[in-house]
C-alpha cells in the first residue's frame, strides 16, 4: 500500500465553523477527490454546493448529473479515468444509486458515497433526520457483496471519515460509505483541518506491467488486483457480469463463486485493519451501549446519567458499521450483562448485535423513528432496565 | 452550558446571528458551541429561529430543550418562542419590533432598538449586528473582541466595517443599559 | 511457414477485436457485427491511435460490443452507458469515448441520460443500434418499435407512437446527427469516422431490425433478405428535417446526415466560463490534469 501526502491545493488548513455538509465536501477535497458528480437532495445538497464552489480552485470538475442513476454511473466511469471520485446524496437518491453501486463493486471501483440520512420510506422527512438507510447501505443492490460503511457522529468526523473512506476505498477498491445524517449535515461546529502534509493518503495500486499481460482482476499478494486507468495502453475490459481474472464474463456458477467470493473476502478478511471503534470504559462495564452517527453523542449524555446512579456502563461508538465488529462483540458478550443499542430507525444494526452475541447477553433494541435524534432520557431507562 | 435562541423573521440574518457566535465562541473563545437551524417549508415561515448551544465540554445532545437565552426580532418569533424561555431566563428584543407580554417568573429582560440604530448607521440589514454586539455585552458570554473575530467571512467583505460597527454600537448600548441597571 | 499460418492471416478488423473471445453471440445474420465491422474500419481509416480511444456499452445484445473490442472497454448497467462515458470522458478528456449500445439501452431505460448528455454537448460518439425491440429478452415492444409492429410484449401488434431519435436528439443538442441502415456499410464508417473528428454530441443511429425476434413474429424474412429490404427502401436526404424522420411499419426510411455543427463542448464550456468568471484564479481543467 503506498502512501503519500494530501495535495495542499484541496487543503483548507485551519480552523473552520462548519456544517457537516461542508466538512463532507473538505473531506474529499482534503482526499485528493477530484470529480464529483451529484444530484440534488435534502440534506445533502450543501456538499454539492461546497464542491461546486471550490473545485475550480483546486482544479478538477463538478457536474450536476441528471439523476442519482447517472450520477453514480458517472462517478465508476471517472474513477477508471483515473480520478477519486465521490457523490452526496439522501435516502430517494440512494435507493436510485443502489444499481450502479452494485457495478462499483462487481467492477471492484473505489469512490465515496456520502449519505445524509433523513427520515423515510420514500419521501419521508426531507428535512429532518433519521438512521434509517443503514441496512440499506449494507444490502442494497441486489446479489452477495460487501462493502464498507463508516459514521460520523459530527462535522468534524465528517471530514476526518471522508478521507478515511477514500483510503479505504483505495486500499479495498470498494465503495465506502459515508452514513451520516440530517442532523449533523446541517450542525455547525468546529472543523480543524490540519496541513497537508499531515493528512496521509493511500495511493490507487496502479498496475505498471509489460501491456499485454494486465489481468484486471487476478489478485496481487495483499488479495486485491491492481488497477489501470484507460488511455493507458493496456486495453483491457471490465463488465458488471461474472466476469474471470481477464475480466471477461464467464457465466457459470464455479467463476461465479470465485468472483463473488472474492468481493466478500476481500472485506471479511481484513476486517481487523479495516474497523474503527471508539471505546470508553469498557474494562468493568456491565452494560455496554452501543451506537453510531450522532447518536453516539446523544447515547454519552445518557450513559453520564447511568454512571451517576452507580451503574457501570462502557461504550462503543461504531464508526465503522460495515463491516460489523463481530469479532470484538462476541468478545465483549462474555463480559457485559447487557448491550443497549439505540438508533434512530425501528432496530436495524441491533438485528446484526443480536446475531453476533445470541445468548451470550442481553441485546435491548432502542429504537427511534425518524424525524428527531433520542431523548436522552429513553436510553438512560433502557440502560437502567438493562443492568436490573 | 448555555442554550442560546435567536429568533426574528427571514432576512434579518438570524441564522448569521448564531453563525457568529458560534464561529468566535468555538474558534477563539474556547468553547464548544453546536449551531442548528431548522429547515425546508418551516424555515420559509415567517418566524425564523436558528439555536446555539455553548459550553466547557462538549456537546452532546445538540438541540436546544429549554433555552436559558432568547433572542427576539420579530413580534411572531416572540409569540412562538418566548413560552420556551426558561423561568429564570434572559430575553433580549428589538424594542421597536416586539411588544413583550407582562414579566414571567424570574426572566430578566433587556431591550435595544437594534433596527433603529441600523437605520441610523445607513442600513437597516445590519441590525443583526447590533443585535449581536448588545447581546454580547448583556451576556458576557465573550468579550466583545472575541465575538468581532467571528464576523469576517459572514458578512460581505465590502460590508465587514459597517457590520462591525453597528456591533460596536449595540455593545455600547448594552454596556449603558447594565450601567443603568435596567 | 506452414500452410495453417499462410491461411490465418489476419482480417484487419481483428486488430480491434477480442479474438480470443470469439466466437460473438449475435445471432447468424444480425447487423451488430456489420455495425462493428463499419467501426472497426472507420478506425483502420483513420489510423486512430487504439490507445487513446474507450468503448461504453451498456445491456444487450448491442451492449455486447465492449467485450469484444479491444480497447479499454467497458460494459456497464442496463442505460447507464452514457452516464459512464461522461465521467470517463471528463476524468481523461484526452480519450476519445464512443457509447455503442442499442435503441432500448439507449432511448427506453436510458433516455433522460441521452437528451442530458446531447443537452451538454458531453463529447462523446454515441452509435446506437436500432433494432426495433429488446432482443435480449426476447423481443419485447421497445421504445423503438413502429406502430402495427408486433412485439412478445404486443401480441396484438404494437399501438404506442416510436421514438424519432434523430428529432430528439437535435432537439436536446446533439451537434451531430446521422441515421444509416446496417447495409449503408461505408456510409456509417464515413459518420463514425466525422464523429471520431468531432468535438461535441455525435449521435449515429444505425438500423438493423432484430433478425430472429422482430423479424420472424413479423415474418419479415430473414438475415441478408431483411436487411437489404431496409436498405432499399431507404431514401438519402442529408440535412433532412428531423421532424419527418419518424420510421412506420416496412415504410419508408429517411436515412443521411442530417446535422453537423459546432458548438462548445460541456469541458470547453466550463473552461471559457469559469475562466472568465474567476479569471486567473481558476485551475484551468483540460488533457493534462491528471
Amino acid at each position: 500500500m503506498k502512501k503519500s501526502k494530501a495535495d495542499p491545493k484541496g487543503v483548507l488548513t485551519g480552523s473552520h465553523f462548519m456544517d457537516g455538509d461542508y466538512a463532507l465536501a473538505e473531506g474529499g477535497l482534503a482526499a485528493g477527490c477530484r470529480y464529483f458528480g451529484g444530484y440534488p437532495i435534502t440534506p445533502s445538497t450543501e456538499t454539492a454546493e461546497r464542491f461546486s464552489e471550490r473545485i475550480p480552485y483546486v482544479g478538477g470538475v463538478f457536474i450536476q448529473m441528471e439523476d442519482e442513476l447517472g450520477s453514480i454511473a458517472s462517478l465508476i466511469g471517472a474513477v477508471w479515468g483515473g480520478k477519486k471520485a465521490m457523490t452526496v446524496t439522501s435516502g430517494p437518491g440512494f435507493s436510485l444509486m443502489m444499481e450502479n453501486i452494485g457495478l462499483a463493486c462487481m467492477m471492484e471501483t473505489p469512490l465515496v458515497i456520502a449519505n445524509v440520512q433523513r427520515g423515510g420510506p420514500s419521501t419521508g422527512l426531507p428535512t429532518l433526520t433519521g438512521q434509517q438507510d443503514m441496512m440499506q447501505a449494507r444490502w442494497g443492490s441486489h446479489g452477495d457483496y460487501e462493502i464498507i460503511a463508516l459514521s460520523p457522529d459530527s462535522p468534524q468526523e465528517c471530514f476526518d471519515l471522508t478521507i478515511e473512506a477514500f483510503n479505504l476505498s483505495e486500499t479495498y477498491r470498494v465503495p465506502v460509505f459515508v452514513m451520516t445524517d440530517e442532523c449533523i449535515g446541517h450542525m455547525h461546529e468546529k472543523v480543524v483541518i490540519p496541513p497537508a502534509e499531515e493528512i496521509e493518503l493511500v495511493e490507487r495500486k496502479w498496475y505498471k506491467g509489460p501491456k499485454n499481460k494486465y489481468l484486471p482482476y487476478k489478485n496481487d499478494t495483499d488479495g486485491i488486483p491492481f488497477m489501470v486507468k484507460v488511455g493507458d495502453g493496456y486495453r483491457f475490459h471490465t463488465t458488471g457480469l461474472t466476469r474471470d481474472e481477464r475480466g471477461y464474463p464467464l457465466l457459470n456458477a464455479e467463476c461465479q463463486a470465485t468472483c463473488v467470493s472474492h468481493l466478500i473476502d476481500k472485506i471479511k478478511d481484513n476486517a481487523d485493519k479495516i474497523i474503527h471503534l471508539k471505546e470508553t470504559d469498557i474494562d468493568n462495564a456491565e452494560i455496554l451501549v452501543m451506537s453510531y452517527g450522532i447518536t453516539s453523542r446523544v447515547s454519552i449524555k445518557a450513559v453520564q446519567e447511568a454512571k451517576k446512579t452507580g451503574i457501570k456502563v462502557g461504550t462503543m461508538q461504531l464508526k465503522t458499521v460495515w463491516p460489523f465488529p463481530e469479532k470484538r462483540i462476541k468478545e465483549l458478550a462474555g463480559k457485559v450483562k447487557a448491550i443497549v443499542f439505540p438508533e434512530i430507525n425501528a432496530g436495524q444494526v441491533v438485528l446484526e448485535a443480536e446475531r453476533v452475541v445470541g445468548d451470550k447477553c442481553k441485546v435491548v433494541s432502542v429504537p427511534h423513528y425518524g424525524g428527531w435524534v433520542h431523548n436522552p432520557e429513553d436510553i438512560l431507562n433502557a440502560i437502567k432496565e438493562a443492568a436490573k | 452550558m448555555t442554550e442560546i435562541r435567536f429568533s426574528g423573521f427571514g432576512g434579518q440574518g438570524i441564522i448569521r446571528c448564531a453563525l457568529i457566535a458560534g464561529k468566535a465562541l468555538s474558534l477563539y473563545g474556547n468553547k464548544f458551541a453546536t449551531m442548528t437551524q431548522s429547515f425546508g417549508p418551516e424555515a420559509r415561515g415567517s418566524a425564523c429561529s436558528s439555536q446555539l448551544i455553548v459550553s466547557d465540554d462538549r456537546v452532546l445532545y445538540p438541540y436546544i430543550t429549554i433555552p436559558e437565552i432568547l433572542v427576539s426580532m420579530s413580534q411572531e418569533a416572540y409569540d412562538k418562542y418566548e413560552s420556551d424561555l426558561k423561568d429564570d431566563g434572559l430575553l433580549i428584543i428589538d424594542q421597536d419590533l416586539v411588544k413583550p407580554k407582562p414579566p414571567r417568573g424570574k426572566i430578566k429582560s433587556y431591550s435595544v432598538p437594534s433596527t433603529r440604530f441600523a437605520e441610523e448607521l445607513g442600513n437597516r440589514i445590519i441590525a443583526n449586528l447590533v443585535m449581536m454586539g448588545f447581546f454580547t455585552a448583556i451576556t458576557k458570554i465573550t468579550t466583545s473582541e472575541v465575538m468581532k473575530k467571528g464576523v469576517p467571512g459572514l458578512v460581505p467583505d465590502r460590508f465587514l466595517e459597517l457590520n462591525l460597527k453597528a456591533f460596536d454600537k449595540g455593545y455600547e448600548y448594552g454596556l449603558e443599559t447594565l450601567k443603568k441597571g435596567k | 511457414m506452414n500452410k495453417e499460418d499462410q491461411n490465418t492471416e489476419k482480417n484487419p478488423i481483428e486488430e480491434i477485436l477480442r479474438m480470443d473471445r470469439m466466437p460473438h453471440i449475435w445471432c447468424p445474420g444480425c447487423g451488430i457485427g456489420t455495425v462493428v465491422t463499419s467501426f472497426a474500419e472507420a478506425l483502420r481509416k483513420e489510423k486512430y491511435d487504439l490507445d487513446k480511444i474507450a468503448i461504453v456499452s451498456g445491456i444487450g445484445c448491442t451492449g455486447r460490443v465492449a467485450g469484444y473490442t479491444k480497447l479499454d472497454s467497458f460494459h456497464t448497467t442496463h442505460g447507464r452507458a452514457i452516464p459512464f462515458a461522461t465521467g470517463l470522458k471528463l476524468a481523461k478528456p484526452d480519450t476519445k469515448v464512443v457509447v455503442f449500445s442499442g435503441d432500448g439501452d439507449i432511448s427506453g431505460i436510458g433516455g433522460n441520460h441521452l437528451i442530458h448528455a446531447a443537452r451538454r454537448n458531453m463529447d462523446l460518439v454515441v452509435i446506437c443500434v436500432n433494432n426495433f425491440n429488446y432482443a435480449m429478452t426476447g423481443g419485447q415492444v421497445a421504445a423503438t418499435t413502429p406502430k402495427d409492429a408486433n412485439a412478445s410484449t404486443a401480441p396484438y401488434g404494437n399501438f404506442e407512437n416510436a421514438f424519432n431519435l434523430p428529432y430528439i436528439t437535435e432537439a436536446a443538442g446533439a451537434t451531430y446527427v446521422a441515421r444509416w441502415t446496417a447495409l449503408h456499410l461505408r456510409r456509417v464508417t464515413k459518420s463514425i469516422q466525422e464523429a471520431l473528428n468531432k468535438r461535441g454530441f455525435s449521435f449515429i443511429e444505425v438500423i438493423t431490425p432484430c433478425v430472429t425476434l422482430y423479424a420472424r413474429r413479423n415474418r419479415l424474412g430473414d438475415g441478408l433478405n431483411l436487411l437489404k429490404y431496409y436498405y432499399d427502401m431507404s431514401e438519402i436526404q442529408h440535412g433532412a428535417d428531423t421532424r419527418t424522420l419518424d420510421i412506420s411499419y416496412q415504410g419508408k426510411l429517411i436515412v443521411g446526415k442530417f446535422v453537423d455543427k459546432e458548438k462548445p463542448t460541456f469541458l470547453d464550456a466550463m473552461n471559457k466560463h469559469l475562466s472568465s468568471v474567476l479569471g486567473d484564479k481558476y485551475q484551468l481543467y483540460g488533457d493534462n490534469n491528471d
